[in-house]
């Protein structure tokens, strides 16, 4: 990766020189209508240059050549060459906290700014009667589980509430205690919801005593599988429940979310460092390789102690705008995930839910989640579980307007949720935004309002600190693709998005291995369908191409 | 307002079933109104404001300088030919309605036959009616010489539009740029109508000396009439080509005879400025600069290739001239530049999305290799002196190819790290 950066700025500068080479006679054309003195001058300077640049570009390749032999073998990062990375990023102005041999500056993406940021408050919300675990939050389980409990029957927190026929010793355990009111159903009988309606104080199942220091890796998994921890390990690729039978090669954790109006886990975690160093234990213990922990490396505000002193892992520390805070992206450049190879992720949350396991020997899902979005006010975080109903855990806040979308999760990769439903497993946040079924006169030409985009026929690149009330209008229909180069502007891998989704599109099996669909995921390629001109639905083309791959 | 106009046309929609062509004219003249009220299912819930109608616009509202400036000095030419207001702005009213006479019908012709076309594989298809097929269109007029046949025009427009891009399934989905394959279906269907000394001066019977000026009666009748009323000077039907004058191209000057036949026939800044004989919308460099940096900056049109064509067609000028053999090798290769359409190519045509190659990396490729074959087929091919039409065409075949071969080495490269 540094080999290519160093290549493409040599050529950049290159081609830099061959431009003012272009421009140079121009202001000797003006005196002599005859060419030949320009054509000899221009041909000395063309020469000069030429071999300047060759020299320089032959000691640059020695030069990270010999740097890379020297390092090999070595999980360090070293930048040898002419143009080191560091003098033109600011790795001068790193703040000291974040060590420069693991510092990653990631030049593409786009931060999408809105309206509706969350405060950092914690506000209580009324007591949410109903809960739900929905089998469709999770990828890669049949669609109608067997549910364990009767109507009608207590539950406690933790106790199992169904599990996949297939892998029936992985439970899928309640969140609350209280009572089982039963299921609701989407098309083909597919199990939507599997519902619990809440007691005022939460009773929680006991767990076991597991002393992480003794127990072998096989109790870990069983513990886990049996107490509903399981689920909250997701594997790459296809995002998917781990198989118990798998030992990941590595398991990697993003501490910073970088989605629209994302809530800010350093404050979202605050207090939790015996969890989380909890999980992280018990992670280093299922897999054979190392648990990597991806930093904020935005230099806006220094990491909770949380993240910054939790031991056992590596910490990378990222630079760069959306998607940087992605686990799939932070994979990518730490260690990729090649054919055959599969590692697991967490979020920070899940890690600490599995940290409780141990040092509370209770499933508690509670978290902070933040309620965000111009539509509603105030914005800030409030303390729930996962599976809460929305109708509910919105009676706090006040909506601006009627016609409004609720979405459990950002607006990016979050899925549209009525009051009647719930809010998502793997989720911290609720954005509320405004609906956009009007019709705008000349809206192609001239927008009404501002609006974000990634394109300059749109003034929002001169205020990049400008946030937006966005809505939900499509701005266009679907069309082919014709504009090319876009995806890759927003996407900082190594990958070429537009002809990975084309090799979907046609099926072509080989070609998705090759151009690295094993590393992509929907929140990955989200930013570019968020960009694309020909309103792609990329997300869920890239969904079957996963599952095409899978089987 | 907008509900009430949106209810006014909802009352006029027509079936869709039972009349298929029209609703597709609905369709797109409702959306051209209003940006339809859709809103985002599955996937992102917000969406960027750019669609491909935006994106479509720009390239044609970067075309208007071109097209401003094209107009006038169809007129400037026709009346350099005849001696008479040889200063630029001499006579500028009757310049301007000459070239505007000259460029409508053309423009016209272009737009109802290449629309018409997509308007009915449109409604036949069942999609809505692409955007591509506008900046085509507005393509067209510009690379065409002013004097052109209207019906040749027409059907190299027809042959284009149906056999370029609605045979391949339509925008997107086209492999040659579809203005530039109307020009090649012309250039060799029709040679004499669209290469040579004569057809780049409209309005005369030849370009040699004596030959006689062709007005019509809207020249005599019609505007006579209005600027005679104005009291402005009149079209004067009795003009014939003065001695001395050539339609020659600087390029075919420079083909017969080098650098120096060139600058005794055009000085530098005519050159530049454009007040030259050529295709409609190519001669006016500046202007055409304007609208290149102007789709760069706005990150339409991709400058990897503009800058990738300027490399290729500086790399190969500078080998021709240590060659040397023929006069038109020895053309110092920043002359190259700006004589003959390289940049309006390098601006409008080789930056088309679709037909250029898809990966940043094959875009440098691209774009070099189609300024070292445009030099090539410019310089040493005997019959005809430019080259950028045939060479954009060879590389819109093989861009798949670059493409192919830079992703070949990302798949090998992750391949074998696995």
């Amino acid at each position: 990766m540094l080999m290519k950066q160093n290549t493409s700025k040599s050529f950049s500068i290159f081609s830099i020189l061959m431009l003012l080479l272009f421009f140079f006679p121009s202001n000797v054309l003006a005196q002599s209508s005859s060419g030949s003195p320009d054509f000899i001058t221009s041909m000395i300077v063309a020469t000069v240059i030429i071999v300047f640049g060759a020299i320089v570009f032959v000691t640059d390749s020695l030069l990270q050549l010999e740097g890379k032999r020297q390092l090999e073998g070595k999980d360090i990062k070293v930048d040898a060459s002419l143009f080191p990375k560091n003098l033109n990023g600011n790795a001068a102005d790193l703040p000291s906290y974040i060590p420069k041999d693991r510092y990653l500056k990631l030049r593409r993406g786009f931060d999408i700014k809105l309206e509706g940021k969350p405060e950092e408050k914690i506000i209580e919300t009324p007591h949410v009667t109903r809960y739900s675990v929905s089998p469709m939050d999770f990828h890669g389980i049949a669609p109608i589980p067997k549910v364990v409990p009767e109507e009608g029957d207590a539950v406690l927190a933790g106790d199992e509430l169904f599990f996949d026929k297939r892998n029936p010793e992985i439970k899928f355990v309640a969140p609350v205690s209280g009572e089982y009111i039963g299921l609701e159903r989407a098309e083909k009988r597919a199990v939507k919801e599997v519902m619990v309606l809440a007691d005022k104080e939460i009773k929680f199942r006991e767990l076991p005593q597991l002393d992480i220091n003794v127990a072998e890796r096989t109790d870990i998994v069983d513990f886990l599988k049996k107490y509903g921890g399981w689920v909250h390990l997701r594997q790459r690729p296809f995002d998917t429940i781990p198989n118990p039978e798998d030992i990941p090669r590595d398991i990697f954790i993003s501490t910073f979310d970088t989605a629209p109006l994302a809530p800010n886990l350093n404050f979202s975690t605050q207090g939790e460092e015996a969890a989380f160093q909890a999980g992280i234990d018990m992670l280093n213990k299922l897999t054979d390789g190392t648990v990597y922990l991806g930093l904020d490396g935005r230099a806006k505000e220094v990491p909770s102690p949380v993240f910054a002193d939790a031991k056992n892992v590596e910490k990378y520390w990222f630079k760069g705008k959306h998607p940087a805070g992605n686990v799939g992206v932070q994979i990518h450049h730490i260690k990729p995930i090649k054919k055959g190879d599969v590692v697991w992720y967490l979020h920070p949350h899940d890690v600490i839910t599995l940290g409780r396991m141990l040092t509370e020997r209770r499933y508690n899902t509670e978290r902070l989640v933040a309620l965000t979005g111009a539509e509603i006010s105030p914005n800030f975080y409030t303390r729930i579980r996962p599976g809460a109903n929305m109708g509910e855990l919105l009676s706090a806040v006040e909506f601006k307007e009627e016609n409004v979308r609720v979405v459990s999760g950002d607006v990016l990769t979050g899925k549209k949720k009525s009051n009647d439903e719930f809010l998502g497993f793997f989720e911290d946040q609720v954005t509320v935004l405004l609906e956009g079924d009007y019709y705008e006169p000349f809206g192609w030409l001239l927008p009404q309002e501002v609006r974000p985009s990634i394109s300059p026929t749109f003034p929002g690149f001169i205020f990049p600190d400008m946030e937006y009330r966005a809505d939900t209008n499509s701005h266009g229909e679907r069309r082919a693709f014709v504009v090319t180069g876009q995806y890759e502007e927003v996407l900082p891998m190594d990958i070429y998005p537009q002809h990975l989704v084309k090799a979907i599109m046609t099926n072509d099996f080989e070609r998705m291995e090759g151009l690295g669909i094993y590393e992509m995921s929907e929140e990955d390629i989200a930013l570019c369908e968020f960009v694309c001109t020909s309103k792609m639905p990329l997300q869920q083309i890239l969904r079957e191409g996963l599952e095409i791959v899978n089987e | 307002m907008v509900d009430n106009i949106i209810k006014l046309l909802e009352k006029y929609e027509p079936n869709k079933e039972k009349q298929p062509f029209l609703w597709t004219l609905y369709d797109g003249f409702h959306t051209f109104l209003f940006a339809p009220n859709h809103v985002t299912k599955a996937g992102v819930h917000i969406r960027d404001n750019m669609d491909l109608k935006r994106t479509m616009i720009h390239v044609v509202l970067m075309l208007q300088l071109c097209y401003l400036f094209g107009t006038y000095n169809i007129g400037h030419q026709h009346f350099l030919a005849l001696g008479e207001y040889t200063g630029f702005l001499e006579g500028a009213h009757l310049k301007l309605m000459y070239g505007l006479w000259q460029l409508l019908p053309i423009f016209i012709v272009t737009h109802v036959v290449a629309l018409g076309i997509e308007f009915y594989y449109a409604s036949k298809k069942g999609h809505s009616i692409e955007e591509g097929i506008l900046v085509s269109a507005a393509l067209i007029p510009l690379i065409m010489p002013p004097d052109l046949p209207l019906w040749i025009l027409a059907v190299g427009v027809a042959f284009a539009v149906i056999i370029g891009k609605e045979a391949f399934g339509g925008t997107g989905m086209n492999i040659w740029n579809v203005a530039l394959l109307s020009r090649v279906f012309i250039f060799f269907a029709y040679p004499t109508e669209i290469s040579g000394d004569e057809v780049w001066v409209a309005g005369l019977e030849s370009t040699f000396a004596g030959s006689a000026v062709e007005y019509g009666w809207v020249h005599l009748t019609l505007f006579n009439g209005l600027f005679g009323w104005l009291g402005l000077a009149q079209f004067d039907p009795t003009l014939s080509v003065v001695d001395g004058f050539t339609g020659a191209t600087p390029l075919a000057l420079a083909f017969a005879g080098g650098w120096d036949a060139v600058t005794e026939v055009y000085t530098q800044s005519q050159m530049l400025w454009g007040a030259i004989p050529g295709s409609i919308g190519e001669t006016s460099k500046p202007l055409i600069l304007i609208g290149a940096i102007g789709l760069a900056a706005l990150k339409i049109a991709s400058w990897r290739i503009m800058l990738g064509m300027v490399l290729g067609v500086v790399f190969t000028g500078l080998l021709l001239n240590m060659w040397g053999a023929t006069p038109f090798m020895t053309v110092p290769w920043y002359h190259h530049i700006y004589i003959g359409s390289f940049l309006f190519a390098m601006a409008f045509m080789a930056t088309d999305p679709v037909t250029a190659a898809s990966t940043n990396r094959g875009k440098w490729i691209y774009g070099f290799l189609i300024g070292f074959f445009g030099m090539i087929i410019r310089i040493l091919n005997p019959a005809y002196p430019e080259g950028w039409m045939l060479a954009i065409l060879l590389m819109n075949t093989f861009s798949p190819l670059i493409d192919h071969l830079v992703l070949r080495k990302n798949i090998q490269k992750r391949l074998a790290s696995a």
